[in-house]
């Protein structure tokens, strides 16, 4: 790991705020992340920032830390060293719950739905924080309960709808096709109202026609909720079309950072997925 | 001096214990299931071999060597025809099949024996060691108890360390598809385990009712239940510590009787139980085990 | 009204509650008419306490998906402390059903707020290990209410958790009495009261599952992981379900003590929580008819057994056995089904050869 970093090259962290993010406070902001697992190095030295409105990509090898990244960024994990700021809030000893109430939500790699409920109880779920019954009122089933649930319903059939999946809503969550699966699981994540979004492999299984789909759906979330959206993936068509930034990640390091086509002209990017070159063959 | 007379009492004691947790402790590493039905088995072994000895006349080891035959033959059927169709469906579901075997043997005990207790007389003749002029008592029961725990444990540790057979029982205890793949025969490891446990608690049942001469339908009900607490104490799965957990529960048990008091002993033995737990949730010997995300 | 019929869930409810106001109406019907017997009359009281203890399990059980061992302990705190405000209130609250109400409350609210205090440090635990020292508990508050002496003399009201008698002045009268339990205890339940329980277990039970309570503790069940990342704190939310199912445990205890004329701790055993249990593992996790019916039909079972005797308990572990195999086991289920098929089958073949 030692012999990596030296040879590591330095890529200039250009400003990659869009426009309309300038002069405002980064919604993720993280500082010289590391975490170790026994004696192994699995995160260590990342820092980012994300912008209120900004896509960006965490791309990398297989192994190379990504998950564990959104684990540190959402208090799956605690961090070994450095700090996770959302929205200006610093996540350190924050429970995961505590952690989403400010405003980061997220999708699994290996899909988490609630297979047994309907995706509109999934979704429902998501909201849980936003709907305004006490624990007496829905124990009880006063007047209010009944007035919060005719709201819940309503938005979040609204959000089942915005990404095309209004005529699912009933069926058992387990029971959908992956691709739905995964984007119901966008959804899911939507209704916690957040201010950042991180997708874990958002594309992985979808086909080619889907992952199109995918792509006008995220900037559409972007757009419509003014939100960010932070996003692993392997898909490099995906990345490069709809990040603004990217991070490249190997063996735990950020290798390169910077806009799509700085991250793709970058030595140390295609030496990570490619293999180096011996110097002195 | 008294104080070391209760550890010698509490090491005896803790001994059965162990004997009996290592049975449930092998169970659960290797079939994940809660055999409720185990202290039951302890039972039938006791019974067994007080028939061979009071009813055939037949010396103690006959006694021993009988219950040992049943029992392993009633682990085997008891798995094979009530845990083995469960496999793979919720633990709850094999938990409750459990408890209606222990059911069945409880009340099949009741038929056979009637719920008179019967008198059990030791196995063992040996006079007791007198030390520190009779301060200090030594029993045959408890010599013979700790010798065979001893016996047991090493046993077991090298069956599971050198052999082929433990090998294989400590690969499907770890993964069970893995093992199978590599062309272990995964039903007949279970039903080894079982064959095995249940071989140890008929020589537990025998030690128990050596040290505590009532035999009932419900003698195995409380000493499973210590047991069981026993391995969860020590870590469950955990060979090691299902031995410590049992001496070391043995040995609380006996002190809060003898210091703090006899009635709430079983309070004192739950209550620590709960507070090693919550500071190691994985009992003492246990491996955590941390859900990947 | 009519969205109402639509909603599955609601349907469903709806059907549980009819059921059970039918199954008491014609209880009630027969008993007018003195078509039971008494030991059938003896049992209508216990058979809500059962129903109510497997409705408030279930929450724990089925729907929660936390193994507990130790929902005896809970009946047997509602219990004691049902019968002591029982006791203490008969000068102050002359009426019986009311008198009633208030030992069923504070029934619950005793074994409720137990239920928070053992919730804070044993809810850390999963799966197995939460079992393990929910039966722990069990244990432990049997030894402690076994130990318990309560009564009232000429002074005042004593309380003692005590390994020798507690001693009372003059005029004493023991309400509990260590090791022997509750004695001379008024018995002031009634069927209607056990039908009026069983209703507020449902209401309570049915209204928790369909409110965004309900949703969050099945999505804690389904899976943890995802369930914390959208912000639920699981183990807030294990902990409402473990202390609403113990205040509801704890109102039926309450209604089981004061339904006889003496109780001891050592009814509220592992035993006791295995059986209630059975009767929801029998019934179907987290389905609420299912355990009303088990609960009612496991609870006769052994009772209309009698005439066996001595074989009566056998019976009811193979019958036990054999339907956990035949629920559960798919081996077993995929014999059935090819036996079911072949006999209707037969019965198919015949039908055409009429026809023909």
């Amino acid at each position: 790991m030692n012999e990596y970093s030296r040879k590591m090259v330095k890529v200039p962290t250009v400003n990659l705020l869009r426009e309309q993010d300038m002069g405002k406070l980064p919604v993720l902001d993280v500082r010289n992340l590391g975490i170790d697992f026994g004696g192994l190095t699995a995160v260590d030295g990342f820092s980012i920032t994300v912008g209120p409105t900004e896509i960006s990509g965490l791309i990398g090898p297989n192994g190379a830390g990504k998950t564990t990244i959104f684990n540190l960024l959402t208090g799956v994990y605690q961090p070994t060293r450095g700090s996770v700021l959302i929205n200006g809030i610093d996540i350190k000893g924050m429970p995961t719950h505590k952690v989403n109430k400010l405003g980061i939500a997220r999708t699994f790699q290996n899909i988490r739905l609630f297979s047994d409920m309907s995706a509109l109880d999934n979704v429902k779920v998501g909201m849980h924080n936003e709907i305004k019954c006490s624990f007496l009122a829905s124990l009880l089933h006063l007047p209010s309960y009944y007035r919060a649930e005719a709201t819940a319903n309503q938005k979040a059939m609204e959000l089942l709808d915005f990404m095309g999946l209004a005529d699912v809503a009933d069926v058992k969550a387990g029971s959908l096709p992956y691709g739905v699966q995964r984007r119901l699981e966008i959804v899911r994540a939507l209704a916690t109202n957040p201010s950042i979004i991180l997708l874990d492999e958002p594309a992985a299984g979808m086909n080619p026609s889907e992952t199109t789909e995918l792509m006008h759906q995220i900037r559409r979330i972007r757009d419509t909720f003014h939100i960010a959206i932070f996003l692993i993936e392997h898909d490099m068509n995906l990345v490069m079309n709809v990040c603004e930034a990217i991070a490249v990640v190997n063996y735990g390091k950020i290798i390169a950072k910077g806009t799509p086509e700085e991250v793709r002209n970058n030595p140390a990017v295609i030496e990570a997925y490619l293999g180096r070159e011996e110097d002195d063959a | 001096m008294r104080i070391l007379q209760y550890l010698i009492n509490g090491i005896s004691i803790g001994s059965v214990y162990a004997i009996i947790a290592l049975g449930y402790t092998m169970v659960y590493g290797i079939a994940k299931m809660l055999n409720f039905a185990h202290g039951d088995v302890i039972m039938v072994g006791a019974y067994i071999s007080f028939c061979v000895t009071s009813y055939l006349g037949l010396p103690a080891w006959a006694g021993v060597l009988a219950a040992v035959a049943v029992c392993t033959v009633l682990g085997v059927v008891i798995e094979g025809l009530a845990y083995k169709p469960l496999r793979g469906t919720p633990s709850l579901a094999v938990l409750i099949t459990a408890i209606g075997v222990s059911y069945f043997l409880q009340n099949a005990a009741q038929l056979i024996w009637s719920s008179s207790p019967k008198n059990f007389s030791s196995i063992v003749t040996m006079k007791p060691i007198s030390m520190a002029g009779g301060k200090l008592v030594i029993t045959g029961e408890v010599l013979l108890t700790v010798a065979a725990c001893i016996l047991v444990m090493v046993g077991l540790t090298l069956f599971t360390g050198k052999t082929r057979t433990g090998k294989a029982m400590r690969a499907v205890s770890e993964d069970r598809d893995a093992a199978q793949l590599m062309g272990i025969n995964v039903n007949r490891t279970i039903s080894l385990t079982f064959a095995i446990g249940s071989a140890l608690a008929a020589i537990a049942g025998v030690l128990l009712c050596s040290t505590v001469p009532t035999l009932q339908p419900t003698t195995g009900s409380m000493p499973g239940i210590r047991a069981f607490t026993a391995a969860v104490f020590g870590g469950i799965g955990s060979i090691p510590g299902a031995m410590l957990g049992g001496i070391l529960l043995g040995i609380i048990e006996t002190f809060s009787k003898a210091y703090l008091s006899t009635q709430f002993s079983d309070a004192i033995v739950f209550s620590v139980l709960i507070i090693i737990l919550l500071v190691k949730p994985a009992g003492l010997l246990g491996r955590q085990m941390q859900e990947k995300v | 009204m009519k969205k109402l019929l639509n909603n599955k869930a609601a349907r469903t409810n709806l059907i549980t509650y009819l059921v059970v106001v039918l199954a008491f109406l014609a209880m009630q019907l027969m008993n007018s008419a003195g078509m039971l017997g008494s030991s059938m009359k003896g049992f209508l009281v216990p058979i809500c306490v059962y129903i109510s203890l497997a409705v408030s399990l279930n929450l724990l059980v089925g729907i929660c998906g936390e193994l507990s061992l130790g929902h005896a302990g809970f009946m047997g705190i509602g219990a004691f402390s049902g019968i002591l405000i029982a006791a203490l209130l008969k000068n102050t609250i002359p009426n019986d059903f009311l008198r009633l109400l208030c030992a069923m409350l504070g029934g619950g609210v005793f074994a409720g707020v137990v239920g928070f205090v053992i919730g804070v440090p044993v809810l850390r635990l999963r799966g197995d290990y939460l079992a393990i020292v929910t039966l722990a508990f069990g244990e432990i508050m049997k030894n402690i209410v076994g130990n318990l002496y309560a009564g009232t003399d000429a002074e005042g009201f004593h309380i003692a958790i005590s390994t020798s008698r507690m001693p009372l002045g003059e005029g004493g009268k023991y309400i509990i009495n260590g090791p022997l339990g509750a004695t001379g205890i008024q018995k002031l339940a009634t069927f209607s009261m056990g039908f009026l329980l069983v209703l507020f277990t449902l209401f309570v039970v049915l209204n928790l599952i369909n409110s965004k309570e309900g949703r969050a503790i099945k999505a804690v069940r389904d899976n943890r992981i995802a369930a914390e990342s959208v912000g639920i704190n699981v183990t807030a939310f294990r902990m409402k379900a473990f202390v609403v199912s113990a205040f509801l445990a704890g109102m039926a205890g309450a209604l089981f003590g004061l339904n006889y004329s003496s109780v001891t701790a050592t009814k509220f055993n592992f035993n006791t929580s295995i059986n209630i249990l059975v009767f929801v593992v029998l019934g179907g996790m987290g389905n609420i008819l299912g355990s009303v019916i088990s609960a009612t039909v496991l609870y006769i079972l052994p009772e209309a057994m009698r005439s066996l005797q001595d074989y009566r308990m056998i019976l009811y572990a193979i019958v036990l056995i054999v339907v956990m195999l035949c629920t559960w086991s798919p081996k077993v289920k995929e014999y059935l089904s090819v036996a079911a098929d072949k006999a209707l089958g037969i019965f198919r073949k015949k039908e055409v050869g009429t026809n023909e």
